[in-house]
């Protein structure tokens, strides 16, 4: 399992969600955080290429031996990617949650939300106080 | 979070030293997982997994007539029951109503230990005491006496071997040894699938011997674990799969009944097997991708024809499984179904009991 950490070129969404931004285009994942509390994932269903994110809203499920979980859109636009080897390999999300544990990747209908969104400092500051 | 008010077992700075996620378990703060549960799971299949179980309760019945009082409120021919054995058995409302399932221990003539369930201790005290005027026998509530430990794996009985001195009993059989240099009751029993013993200790002793075990190879084993290998060999948990809405005919626990006992619950028990039960209580597994859960809809031809009791994903099938009640002529090894899992339909097989088979 990787280690814990929260880069800083990263935003973050409340829910434990993380977006990668890059001009229009965003890519999403799960935090460290998020990956620690659900355990060894064993079960991950992208979505469909062409669906539509909205933010604060699920977009997938992710499930340990377990439990499930909501992955939540930190932003919204529609999904032209998916990580198809994190459906293969379900444990990517817990040994490289913000590289080869990707999940989508999506063209933004706004990307000014990602104002809201907050940065790596504010993340931590949140995960202090749960 | 009144997690001040939960309960401890004396091997609570244990788990926490080992890095235990520990969770609210019927009213007890109890390690989940330590590791992870796929490999604590896997630890038990392969090699030994150590369990603290100390949140579950025990009665004592005892007396000239304390053959008779569990003969009227345990399902089993208690008569049947030799000292130093173990048997299985459900305790039953009137109306077959399933309040907890159970091990009985019989240390001798006239003693019994009986184990429940840690959610259900105070009820079924209660119900035990409720029950026991007109025979000469004594009820007592014995949970504060001993802690718990179950270790279970095929390395299981090797590694308590060498702690212990003299010879350990057989399946379903208990015997009291000295183990790591602590008295115990050694019994032959598990909820998972897997040889091994479960260890009923002085509270003050489990410390050392958990050590002890752990030293020796046992792998300490959570929660999670021990709620998915009892799924793969398909051994009913209380308030999941059976409940006192349930009965034990539809939960497949018949043969632990034996109606001509005279036991509370046996005229309703003997009527509900010579009728039949709307649903039955069936074994499943995913042929496809997905994980049912507890609760999901079990559905036939867009029909919908049960619930999900239990469900995870089995570490050693890689699918996944669990148990459901379904429309009884659909509970046949073989019959294809759907499970609603959160609005996908996935597609599932009714399979036979154990799902799990060890490779001989």
């Amino acid at each position: 399992m990787a280690k814990e950490s929260y880069p800083d070129e990263l935003r973050y969404h409340p829910e434990h969600d993380w977006a990668r931004v890059e001009g229009a285009e965003a890519t999403f994942g799960v935090t460290w955080y998020a990956q620690d509390a659900l355990g060894e994932v064993v079960f991950y269903e992208p979505p469909e290429v062409g669906s539509q994110a909205v933010k604060d809203q699920a977009y997938a499920e992710v499930e340990s031996v377990k439990a499930v979980s909501d992955v939540y859109a930190p932003l919204s636009g529609e999904i032209v990617a998916v990580n198809d080897l994190v459906a293969d390999k379900p444990e990517l999300i817990n040994e490289d949650p913000y590289d080869e544990g990707w999940l989508v990747r999506v063209k933004l209908s706004d990307p000014s939300e990602a104002d809201e969104l907050l940065d790596a400092d504010a993340y931590r500051k949140l995960l202090e106080d749960e | 979070m009144a997690t001040a008010a939960l309960k401890r077992t004396p091997l609570y700075e244990a788990h926490v030293a080992a890095g235990a996620r520990l969770v609210d378990f019927a009213g007890w703060e109890m390690p989940v997982q330590y590791e992870g549960v796929r490999v604590e799971h896997l630890a038990v299949r392969s090699a030994c997994g150590v369990f603290d179980v100390s949140h579950m309760g025990e009665v004592e019945t005892s007396g000239p007539g304390a053959e008779a009082l569990l003969q009227r409120l345990l399902s089993n021919d208690v008569s049947t029951l030799a000292v130093g054995g173990a048997q299985y058995s459900v305790l039953c409302r009137s109306d077959g109503g399933i309040l907890d399932d159970l091990f009985t221990y019989r240390l001798a003539d006239d003693r019994y230990l009986t184990v429940t369930n840690a959610a259900n201790h105070e009820r079924d005290c209660a119900w035990f005491e409720e029950h026991s005027g007109g025979f000469d026998a004594e009820v007592r509530d014995a949970i504060a006496d001993s802690a718990m430990i179950a270790v279970q794996g095929p390395a299981a009985r090797p590694i308590v071997t060498e702690l212990a001195e003299g010879e350990l009993p057989s399946r379903m059989r208990t015997a009291t040894l000295s183990v790591a240099g602590a008295e115990m009751l050694v019994c032959g029993t598990g909820y998972t699938g897997e040889d091994g013993v479960e260890l009923l200790l002085p509270a003050e002793r489990a410390a050392d011997v958990w050590e002890a075990l752990t030293d020796a190879g046992a792998r300490p084993a959570g929660l999670g674990a021990r709620d998915t290998l009892r799924m793969e060999v398909c051994f009913h948990l209380y308030g999941n799969d059976m409940d006192e809405h349930r009965n034990p005919i539809e939960a497949g626990l018949g043969w632990c009944c034996k109606p001509e006992t005279g036991f509370i619950g046996s005229e309703a028990i003997a009527s509900a097997r010579e009728s039949g039960t709307e649903q039955k209580l069936a074994p499943f597994v995913l042929t496809g991708p997905g994980i049912a859960r507890q609760g999901n809809t079990v559905v036939s031809g867009g029909a919908e024809v049960g619930v999900v009791t239990s469900g995870t994903l089995s570490p050693s099938l890689e699918v996944g499984i669990g148990m459901a009640y379904v429309a009884a002529e659909l509970a046949e090894p073989g019959t294809e179904v759907e499970i609603d899992v959160r609005g996908k339909l996935r597609a599932a097989r009714i399979e036979s009991k154990p799902l799990y088979r060890k490779e001989t």
